[in-house]
């Protein structure tokens, strides 16, 4: 009854009101941007001193890391190396192992066998990094130690089948979704030219898949570039330049297993690990945004 | 029909990719198969009544894991308190409030990169900040609140698309009988995302369970038994990272599997959460 004796009053309350609550909301909506500033700005101001103080060539070019020795030498060289190779051959392995499935899977499964295996890969999709870790460092170690007969099996052939493992979800969930996505009528069209339906597949479905595919590999270097657990506990971790059946650290495993103990110029050179790692996602990141956008307009 | 008219090799192509595609899914579900199996098989014969309800003792050497049981339950709960009104209040912003396309796209680029930022880094990054910055110390809540950055996006992508599904009609009779804003949001628009809520509850959980290289630096590996403020304020390891460190460090496999078997059970759990309520909701959806 009141705002009939003062409507005035009464609404400036209410848009007042009506103001805070906005005010509210939009600092909650920029609290992400604000994580990515925090982010950003933290590794930038962390990770620029020890690269100034080492040289920027001599870091990132580095052949040899010895952070603890009395003369010490910090070369990120093999971990970078040791990165890209360990994502190309999870890529390498992993890639064709979730295409072939995702195809299989959005075109030619029953319905029951889908639905049977989609929750099969979110199930892999689910299970923490550190239980892959775990059966890596049991089963594959050991196994790859007695087929090559060589004296440790905690190598970067090692690490390079646990991460295809773990990025198989990613890229069979994102290229499933891409497949599915097709219109009809292509296949159709295709069929009725006399292609057979496999064919159809894989020469119409899949380039018209082509961006959400693409879209997978580039999600699955990113997942493969970022582990650290498993890759920690299956790779021997010792700085050396990467080779198959080397013992080898990753950027991330070099940031993860120094931290603890260190301090100095050793500590903020594991910041300045950690900005090269970041800078590597944020590239990936952009090509990621680039491609589904790309899939989008489309 | 046609394939007595096909050429040889044309016969021979399609051989070969229906073979890789057999190939390529025995692997997938062998692969997942023994996984379980393994895990289950060595991990359950070492779970035993002792081992779930007691704390580790140096001084009798015995191991128990009742403390990360509870270091994991509070992170859990922590994380998922603060991050359910940020998420939701993002997501709101976003399709509610947001003025222009611009804003929306910034905030939505955002989130993705969050998404995409591995979890050393947040580790590293929670670390310089809550743990030495807000003097927190390595403690529970630093790793809960490194935790709500990672797990924001997840909240805000679930809330947002099921914010998408609540019809435009019922906003404009809300404004149209004279509702304000915030009326509506709270009346109409809320009630209407409870779905994206639970959905991205259950995904966050799932991640928080399975995180350890964010924890490691943030949230110590502690092995106390506290309770629920005290723990959140002390270093303690969570199941992930006790598992890391008794098989890396201590070589006790036997209770590293215990864990893992705890885990992958947790991990189907969720899995069957996710699903039914997908399944809960779409049909209530479709009434």
């Amino acid at each position: 009854m009141k705002n009939t004796k003062n409507p005035l009053t009464q609404n400036k309350k209410i848009i007042d009101a009506e103001g805070i609550i906005h005010a509210i909301f939009l600092i909650l909506g920029l609290i992400t941007v604000g994580c990515v500033l925090l982010i950003t700005v933290y590794l930038v101001i962390s990770g620029l001193p020890a690269i100034s103080k080492i040289g920027l060539k001599n870091f990132l070019f580095g052949k040899v890391w010895a952070s603890t020795s009395r003369n010490p030498s910090y070369g990120i060289l093999p971990f970078i190396l040791t990165s890209v190779y360990g994502t190309g051959g999870a890529i390498l392995i992993g890639v064709p192992i979730g295409f072939f499935t995702a195809v299989y899977l959005a075109k030619l499964a029953p319905k029951k066998l889908k639905s049977a295996v989609e929750s099969a890969v979110s199930l892999l999709a689910g299970i923490p990094s550190v239980v892959y870790g775990l059966v890596g460092m049991l089963v594959l170690v050991p196994a790859i130690r007695k087929i090559f007969n060589i004296p440790d099996g905690a190598s970067l052939l090692a690490a390079i089948i646990v991460l295809a493992v773990m990025i198989l979800p990613s890229i069979i969930k994102v290229s499933l979704t891409a497949l599915e996505a097709v219109p009809k009528e292509y296949e159709d069209a295709s069929l009725a030219l006399g292609a057979t339906d496999i064919e159809t597949y894989f020469k119409v479905s899949v380039p018209a898949a082509k961006s959400g595919i693409a879209a997978a590999v580039v999600l699955g270097v990113g997942r493969a570039i970022g582990e650290a657990m498993a890759v920690m506990m299956v790779s021997g971790n010792a700085p050396n330049m990467p080779s198959i059946f080397e013992s080898v650290r990753f950027l991330t495993t070099a940031v993860a297993s120094e931290m603890s103990y260190s301090a100095g110029l050793q500590r903020e050179a594991l910041f300045s690990i950690a900005l090269v790692l970041f800078l590597f996602i944020m590239l990936i990141n952009a090509a990621l945004n680039f491609l589904l956008k790309r899939d989008k307009e489309k | 029909m046609l394939s007595n008219q096909i050429s040889k090799k044309r016969k021979i192509y399609i051989g070969m990719l229906k073979t890789l595609m057999g190939i390529s899914v025995v692997l997938t579900c062998a692969l997942v198969v023994f996984l379980l199996v393994f895990v289950f098989f060595k991990g359950i014969p070492n779970i035993t009544l002792k081992l779930l309800t007691t704390a580790p003792s140096y001084l009798t050497e015995k191991i128990g894991i009742l403390p990360d049981i509870l270091n994991t339950l509070y992170i859990v709960i922590a994380t998922i308190v603060i991050v359910l009104p940020l998420g939701v209040g993002a997501a709101v912003y976003l399709t509610e409030y947001a003025p222009n396309k611009k804003i929306v796209e910034i905030i939505e680029y955002a989130a993705e990169t969050l998404s995409g930022i591995p979890s050393v880094i947040y580790g590293l990054v929670g670390m310089l900040f809550f743990c030495q910055f807000l003097n927190m110390k390595t403690s529970l809540l630093a790793g809960s609140l490194t935790l709500v950055i990672m797990n924001l996006p997840t909240i805000m992508r679930t809330t947002q698309e099921s914010l998408k599904t609540v019809p435009q009609s019922l906003r404009e009779g809300a404004f149209g009988l004279g509702a304000g804003k915030w009326h509506v949001v709270r009346t109409v628009v809320l009630p209407g995302c409870i779905d994206g809520v639970i959905t991205g509850c259950i995904l966050s959980v799932g991640r928080i369970l399975g995180e350890s290289a964010a924890l490691l630096f943030t949230a110590g590996f502690a092995h106390t038994l506290n309770g629920i403020i005290a723990g959140l304020n002390n270093a303690g390891a969570t199941l992930t990272v006790a598992l890391y460190v008794y098989a890396k460090e201590q070589g006790e496999f036997g209770v590293a599997f215990a864990i893992a078997a705890i885990l992958m059970l947790l991990t189907l759990l969720i899995n069957l959460a996710a699903t039914l309520t997908g399944k809960y909701f779409e049909k209530r959806r479709n009434i």
